[in-house]
């Protein structure tokens, strides 16, 4: 029998719907335009630039010490990260020698707050698929990292605590307690974020298949971080181009061959478990000595251009510095990870359903102000 | 392979390299960097990634920059098998109508990225399937991160 309804009245047909700009899976003001056929996705379109700021242009005409303060504001769960690519960057150009103890602080605030931003990824992850619970676990332990990173840097989120030279100032004498006891507290909560989520049939169900990334696409697409990662695409600029005192730390890449959104979530777990390692190996062993070598009031970096990369928790972000020899960048560029990572949502979530679109763009963990830079 | 090995092997690929004009630099940079003319780009780009021994898959930056007399267009490459890196540039003279060709059809991620070069810059790409602005919104006049953009209202001049 045919199934058709009352004289052809009802047709299939595409049609259009936005998601966003104040849509709650999109974590942000990110406006995306589906193209659905019933729940069936045909074509997903972003429509950037709600909270554009054009900082790349506004570093045109700052000292280098401002810019650094600038880039809190594009990634903001990664703004330790952050700030140290420019500050790196700027170091490099006026080969500064930087005393191993700002190198190693610097690498354990970086992988604190690694830390902190997957704790919050992981956090809304579940919240974004139905589980509200777990916001309330990732919340309850990223507030500990914040507390730490209040207590030494005075700021919880923007921290600003990298300056071009080293660190805005010491440690906070009680940071290596505060530290360790973080880490021997998360190592008990961790196995719980398993058992209350990873194991989780309905969210298995949700995310396992769903958003297939090939790795042959995640290297077309620019993929870094955990999304590449997910996929079994080597992208740890860590491991591959190492700063800091990273060169020093044995650690794991953590990597996934499925490509599917639950292998991203895999990835971000398994990171934690490496973060902690790295911290742990390290945070006995912090060298004595400056926590910055002063630089002039007024930096100029020499003619030429300077490039560095560096993985905040999102993946590669890089800095692209072209100087004429000013006070003044004559160009700079941020190349944000998830500008690179939002650009294959059309690609993994084409013939998905609506729902599986949320999955995906929770596992890709975008955070909007690092796109709309 | 070493800057040397990539610039003898690179060299090798035209046969007239006078025409094409490719110019190899280390100046000022940590990159092998080469300056290409616009009409020979897709064709270096392509082959940049699909050689055997180059195999430059990943695109990891694309810059737009305003040289002040020039456009220009900065590509960073590396390749994800043998680690080695490479940077190219193609300018183009003319600001009125700036046109270079595209390479998202080499890389899927200079889609979004030539995007933001046109929006910002408004040098125009080549078979690009979708090159419309990305962050301003269409009835935008001018591209702001030209040097000689002004926009009273919205820019503080020091």
């Amino acid at each position: 029998m045919e199934t058709t309804i009352v004289n052809n009245d009802f047709k299939s047909e595409e049609y259009f719907i936005n998601m966003g700009p104040q849509h709650p899976a999109t974590h942000g003001v990110l406006r995306l335009l589906l193209t659905i056929d019933g729940e069936i996705i045909k074509k997903v379109e972003p429509d950037l630039g709600y909270i554009h700021r054009s900082i790349e242009k506004m570093c045109e005409r700052d000292s280098y010490q401002q810019i650094v303060h600038l880039t809190d504001r594009m990634d903001y769960l990664s703004s330790h990260i952050n700030n140290e690519a420019v500050c790196l960057a700027v170091e490099n150009a006026l080969q500064l020698e930087i005393p191993e103890r700002v190198k190693v602080i610097r690498t354990i605030i970086d992988e604190l707050t690694r830390i902190a931003s997957h704790t919050l990824w992981w956090g809304v992850m579940g919240m974004d698929v139905g589980a509200l619970t777990t916001y309330f676990y990732g919340f309850r332990d990223r507030e500990l990292i914040n507390d730490i990173f209040e207590e030494t840097c005075g700021a919880r989120l923007t921290m600003n605590y990298n300056i071009p030279g080293g660190l805005m100032y010491d440690i906070h004498p009680n940071f290596v307690k505060r530290v360790k006891s973080f880490i021997a507290h998360f190592k008990t909560k961790l196995p719980e974020y398993d058992s209350l989520l990873t194991g989780n049939v309905i969210f298995q169900k949700r995310t396992k298949g769903v958003g297939i990334l090939t790795k042959a696409d995640a290297i077309s697409f620019g993929a870094s971080g955990p999304v590449g990662r997910g996929s079994g695409y080597s992208c740890d600029v860590r491991k591959h181009h190492p700063y800091s005192a990273l060169d020093k730390v044995p650690f794991n890449e953590a990597l996934q061959t499925e490509g599917d959104s639950f292998a991203r979530y895999l990835v971000r777990i398994q990171e934690m478990w490496e973060s902690m390692s790295i911290i742990e190996q390290l945070i006995d062993n912090i060298p004595e000595g400056d926590y910055n070598v002063p630089t002039n009031a007024v930096i100029k970096l020499p003619k030429g251009e300077f490039y560095q990369r560096v993985e905040t928790a999102r993946g590669e972000l890089g800095v692209y510095i072209i100087s004429t020899g000013t006070k003044n960048p004559y160009r700079l560029k941020f190349r944000s990870p998830g500008f690179s990572n939002l650009s294959l949502l059309n690609h993994i979530a084409v013939g998905g359903k609506i729902g599986d679109l949320v999955a995906t763009m929770a596992t890709l963990d975008l955070v909007i102000p690092d796109i709309d830079r | 392979m070493t800057n040397v090995e990539l610039q003898k092997h690179i060299d090798n690929w035209f046969t007239d390299p006078g025409a094409v004009k490719l110019e190899f630099s280390e100046e000022g940079s940590q990159f092998l960097n080469i300056s290409i003319h616009p009409d020979y780009l897709h064709e270096l780009m392509w082959s940049l990634k699909h050689n055997k021994e180059t195999h430059l898959d990943y695109l990891f930056c694309l810059t737009g920059v305003d040289w002040g007399k020039e456009l220009g267009v900065v590509y960073h490459l590396e390749s994800t098998l043998h680690r080695h890196s490479l940077v190219v540039r193609a300018n183009v003279e003319d600001r009125e109508n700036p046109v270079l060709d595209s390479v998202q059809d080499i890389w899927a991620t200079a889609n979004f990225h030539e995007r933001e070069v046109y929006d910002f810059f408004g040098i125009k790409f080549n078979n690009h399937p979708n090159l419309k602005r990305l962050f301003l919104t269409d009835d935008w006049e001018g591209f702001p991160l030209r040097k000689d953009y002004v926009d009273e209202v919205n820019m503080v001049v020091k």
